[in-house]
């Protein structure tokens, strides 16, 4: 095609020819195709919703947001009342969503970590029982593991007024778990500014270290100093300005407790659930980026004089964590995904507000799924951006 | 043992008897003392999870089978029998009751040979694709290709038969006819995602990218959410799409964005040697694709592609939230008939254990395939 | 992907080619499919689930089953089409069902904003609340401070949120999915009351182990009628459905019973007001696009509203509840059938 008699000759070849022998011509063929196709699509199902939705007197408008909700929600992180807009009740819905993703991953990570570690360990019978539990839990659907945990929460737990007390600060019931909720006095920002100090002189002291040992071989022991500096300061800081901090206790009153930070059944049996079904999985991924390191690199590390410990932390985590992270921010993606299952044993996420009562109560789908997948969809962009970061940081530098 | 070595005698080099190894190193006391009790840790981690287990199994087994009552009419039955009896256990009664309920749904009764039919089919087509030692496989996979459609055409009536509408189909039946769809419809679409992803094409390549990001990055009950209150809208006025059907283009395009990952993996993985000698030997794209690049990159994603399958078969339970019946919905369903109030514990158990043997069934066959198919380089 | 999308265009093309007759009138559409598509709950005792065989039974499945006799002439031709309290109104918006018999509320949004056209009142309910005995508590007042579990996407959260709020006391709602599921969580004690209807609060009541340690209080907090909804804007299929309902009440005022209908649709009878039912008299059946005989083959089928009534959820059965406001406004009750003539 490239020939010069080819391009005097191509003005005379029609454009059927051309779409079929020319690869050039055919390519943009195929995609001008596809888009237009595509185009197509859309237009076609946008005017068929137009349609139908005139058809029974409904508009797309998201005016029902500043209407008030109309309903309560059992755990909200911000001020939230029946009064309230529906707005509000979804930002009640994604903070409750990113709560459960947060603890839930990390929980999941601490879990599948030891886990993982456990599988190889040399003790048969920790070994089995962990990969008997791996595989129970690998292999039954996250929405029975949620149903089961709820189910356990709240049939086997005390009532309130039988409930397992620690030392009469923390109460166990199967309407939640109390503890006392911490309330500060306005000296306490000086606490918060000490705290914000120590971590800025650890990241400080880091870099500081490592020049040191660079130029020098000598080894400060960076972690204790940066554990000081983060908290014992803080503490030092709050008795100073007089511990400008109490606790409001839980106490049974009538039906309940009162008072307190409660955490519901709802949300700890999803998180957990959550948690620990993500973390057989992530055991797994632990497991095959531990055994990925070739054996080679411990005994080099030996020979180096370097102590186990060290070999670990220095010179086999490093490496099995370039093996593990991708894997693993697949499964941060999926809790986080998996969380919409909350609706099965009624925790307020996102899809129970917004996509669920709202959406019921007013009887707008349109404009309710919309923000859900919108909003699903951001978490997960999220995420897998800061993933990326991280794995391009931790990505082995080719020499 | 100990005649072997006598006392005191004195042997030339090289004619000393081979000695038996220590009794405490062998045999169940050697076995014990290495892989239990080796140090202090592991003996603390022994313990520990002896006693987690002493906890945890007498009683599972005392409700599961030792104190369960797999007799009776109703709940207060069960209740009764094992008041006589003092202890408190599973109520299998109630699940043998709805066996037919949890296996069929609700397919007409005289209707369920069809069903029963269409097992035994599946069975049969999937035995050329899982065991390459199949007499005449090429042509019996032939066959397995076309299994779907009959099995389809046969629960839902074709060949004459009456009529099945798909909100008959309920349980077990149910999660295998979304699974197997699912799995069946996902696999081209997914190859044909991915390589849409790698194409050269750039309208293409977003078209796909944009697909498999879209799809990946939302949650699959919000996608059922979307098949059971919006897609109607979508359509021509006045045109209904049955239910069944739109949940299981829903997952078929849910499970084929996350193959179009699995199968990129793979193709990423083919040296870019392979693609350049294939367009020196003067092969077309589809050829080249065909013959040298999708079979490498199929065989590497093998163990990907049944850990998808793995997890859509255990996304079906998600339909029982938009009111299709499936193992768990029946069950809830029937919790809802006064005579089985309360025994929501034996559903989840049973349906657990439906979900735990197949799934591992899928997950050891995986296995064996990667060891296989490892033929190492 | 392009085949796929190329497949969904043709497909959708095909459809709407195919489909052009399907939005001629649903009664039409009912006849023409041979099938009548009636959207129920996915399980409440009494009212609509499935039995042991997987048939389906209750209160709201009769009245499908007597429209789906008046309109095709066989009770058994209704496709059930189970929804939760979250996807109901879609389903019927969609057109995945025709006729919604799921004991749904009347309420003004629900009629205006959601585009249905409600039918009538099948059921006189009201929401009330359940408490375990042990509690002490004789009146909803007292419940300050209480967890209370409450079924999703229905009325009854609304009107919760509205007395507590009025009243001035503080509560935890404890939502939940499905009725079964709220018994569940209200035995375990993870809440303290249970509130819904109440002929669904008796019937949970009825199914306890010990029904006599809970009590239903005495504060009817919301007015519930129930009832039957159509698509707005379909008045052809809204007459028809809505007659079909108004005759079984009806019915039971005049007496016409499933065991004597067929004897006094052929012999007639001296009661002008039964001949106009039975299609003796007048031509009532053409007036709502049926023929003459649509009420007979509706009450042989299952019967008059009150036989429906005492076999699904009257006192003789699991759940007990008496007629009270749901009996004849010659009995004491307020139902109140528009008369047929």
């Amino acid at each position: 095609m490239a020939a010069s008699s080819a391009t005097s000759e191509s003005g005379r070849q029609s454009l059927w020819y051309r779409i079929f022998y020319d690869k050039e011509t055919r390519s943009t063929a195929i995609q001008v195709l596809t888009l237009t196709l595509l185009f197509a699509f859309f237009f076609y199902i946008i005017r068929n919703a137009v349609i139908n939705l005139e058809a029974i007197g409904k508009g797309y408008s998201f005016k029902f947001l500043w209407e008030p909700s109309n309903y309560d929600i059992n755990q909200t992180l911000i001020e939230y009342d029946s009064r309230s807009p529906h707005w509000r009740a979804t930002i009640v819905g994604i903070l409750n969503t990113l709560l459960v993703a947060v603890t839930g991953i990390i929980i999941a990570t601490v879990v599948g970590f030891i886990m993982g570690v456990l599988r190889l360990s040399h003790n048969w019978l920790i070994n089995k029982v962990v990969y008997v539990y791996i595989e129970y839990v690998r292999n039954v659907p996250v929405l029975l593991h949620i149903l089961m945990v709820h189910g356990v929460i709240v049939n086997t737990l005390p009532l309130p007024r039988n409930a397992i007390s620690i030392d009469d600060t923390f109460f166990l019931t199967n309407r939640g778990f109390y503890t006392p909720k911490p309330l500060f006095e306005p000296a306490m920002w000086a606490v918060f500014i000490a705290f914000v100090v120590g971590i800025v002189f650890s990241i400080w002291f880091n870099h500081y270290a490592k020049k040191v040992q660079d130029a020098t071989g000598k080894i400060y022991p960076v972690i204790w100093i940066s554990l000081a500096a983060i908290i014992l300061f803080p503490i030092l800081v709050y008795f100073v300005v007089g511990s400008p901090m109490s606790f409001e206790m839980a106490e049974l009153r009538g039906f309940n407790f009162k008072g307190g930070l409660v955490l519901r059944p709802e949300y700890l049996a999803l998180t957990l659930a959550l948690a620990l079904y993500t973390a057989a999985f992530i055991a797994e991924i632990v497991r095959a980026g531990i055994q990925a390191i070739s054996h080679g690199q411990t005994e080099a590390s030996y020979a180096l004089g370097i102590k186990p410990n060290r070999t670990m932390r220095l010179v086999i985590i490093p490496q099995a964590l370039r093996v593990i992270i991708p894997p693993l921010s697949s499964q941060y993606l999926n809790l986080t995904k998996n969380s919409s299952l909350a609706i099965a044993i009624g925790y307020m996420d996102i899809v129970a507000t917004i996509g669920g009562i709202s959406l019921n109560q007013t009887g707008r789908e349109m404009e309710c799924m919309t923000i859900v997948l919108a909003l699903y969809l951001s978490f997960s962009l999220m995420i897998s951006a800061f993933m990326n970061w991280y794995n391009k940081k931790m990505k082995l530098v080719e020499r | 043992m100990s005649s072997v070595v006598e006392e005191g005698k004195t042997y030339e080099p090289g004619t000393y008897p081979d000695l038996p190894p220590p009794p405490s190193t062998v045999g169940i006391v050697g076995w014990v003392r290495e892989n239990l009790l080796s140090s202090t840790t592991n003996i603390v981690i022994t313990v520990l999870t002896l006693y987690f287990l002493w906890v945890i199994l007498p009683p599972s087994i005392n409700w599961l089978f030792l104190n369960a009552v797999f007799e009776g009419a109703s709940r207060d039955e069960c209740r009764a029998i094992m008041r006589e009896a003092g202890a408190s256990g599973a109520c299998w009664a109630f699940i043998g009751h709805r066996f037919e309920l949890f296996v069929y749904g609700f397919y007409p009764v005289e209707e369920r040979w069809r069903v029963d039919l269409s097992f035994i089919l599946m069975l049969a087509a999937i035995v050329p694709v899982l065991w390459d030692k199949t007499p005449q496989r090429g042509k019996m996979m032939i066959g397995s290709a076309l299994a779907p459609f009959v099995i389809g055409w046969l629960l839902i009536g074709g060949f004459g038969l009456e009529t099945v509408p798909t909100d008959k189909f309920g349980g077990f039946m149910l999660t295998l006819v979304i699974g197997v769809t699912g799995i069946v419809g996902s696999l081209p679409l997914g190859i044909a995602l991915a390589l849409g992803r790698q194409s050269h094409l750039p309208a293409l390549r977003i078209v796909c990218v944009v697909f498999i990001e879209f799809i990946r990055g939302v949650p699959l009950i919000t996608l059922l959410f979307v098949a059971s209150t919006m897609l109607n809208y979508f359509l021509p006025p006045g045109t209904t799409f049955d239910l069944l059907l739109r949940v299981l283009i829903m997952v078929t395009l849910f499970a084929a964005a996350y193959l179009a990952e699995v199968v990129r993996g793979g193709l990423q993985a083919i040296p870019k040697g392979q693609i350049e000698a294939a367009d020196a030997m003067g092969l077309k794209y589809w050829q080249s694709m065909r013959l040298i690049i999708l079979p490498q990159a199929l065989k590497i994603s093998i163990p990907g592609i049944v850990n998808t399958f793995i997890g859509l078969y255990k996304d079906t339970t998600l339909v029982i939230i938009i009111g299709l019946f499936d193992p768990l919905g029946v069950g809830r369903a029937s919790l809802a008939d006064t005579k089985w109030q309360g025994l929501s514990t034996e559903v989840y158990v049973f349906v657990a254990i439906f979900f735990f043997v197949s799934c591992i069934a899928m997950s050891r066959y995986s296995l064996y395939l990667e060891k296989k198919l490892h033929t190492g380089h | 992907m392009k085949l796929f999308k190329t497949l969904a265009v043709s497909a959708a093309v095909a459809m709407a080619a195919t489909s052009g007759t399907a939005s001629a009138g649903t009664l039409e559409d009912v006849k023409a499919r041979g099938e009548l598509n009636c959207i129920v709950t996915t399980g409440v005792a009494g009212f609509a689930a499935p039995n042991d065989a997987g048939r389906w039974e209750g209160f709201d499945v009769d009245f499908c089953r007597a429209t789906a006799a008046a309109v095709l002439g066989d009770a058994d031709k209704v496709k059930f089409v189970p929804t939760t309290g979250k996807t109901r109104f879609t389903a019927l918006n969609a057109g995945e069902g025709d006729i919604l018999y799921r004991n749904t509320t009347i309420t003004m949004s629900r009629d205006a904003d959601l585009k249905l056209t409600f039918l009538g009142v099948n059921y006189y309910d009201g929401q009330g609340f359940l408490v375990p005995k042990a509690l002490g508590v004789t009146s909803a007042k007292q419940l300050d401070g209480a967890s209370v579990c409450i079924q999703t996407g229905t009325t009854t959260e609304l009107n919760l949120a509205d007395y507590f709020r009025a009243n001035g006391m503080s509560y935890e709602p404890v939502t939940i999915e499905t009725n079964e599921e709220g018994q569940v969580n209200y035995l375990a004690g993870r809440c303290d009351v249970y509130t819904t209807d109440a002929s669904g609060l008796a019937a949970t009541r009825s199914s306890f182990d010990n029904p006599n340690a809970h009590v239903i209080l005495p504060e009817i907090i919301s007015k519930e009628p129930l009832g039957p909804a159509v698509r707005q804007g379909d008045d052809a299929w809204a007459d028809t459905a809505r007659w079909v309902l108004n005759v079984l009440i009806e019915a039971e005022e005049l007496g016409i019973t499933a065991g004597n209908v067929k004897g006094l649709a052929s012999n007639g009878s001296n009661n002008p007001a039964i001949n106009r039912i039975t299609g003796v008299e007048g031509s009532y059946g053409e007036m709502i696009g049926l023929d003459k005989d649509w009420a007979v083959r509706a009450i042989s089928a299952v019967g008059n509203y009150g036989e429906i009534f005492e076999r699904n959820i009257g006192v003789n059965t699991p759940l007990g509840l008496a007629r009270g406001l749901n009996a004849q406004w010659t009995e004491g009750g307020i139902l109140y059938a528009a008369p047929a003539r």
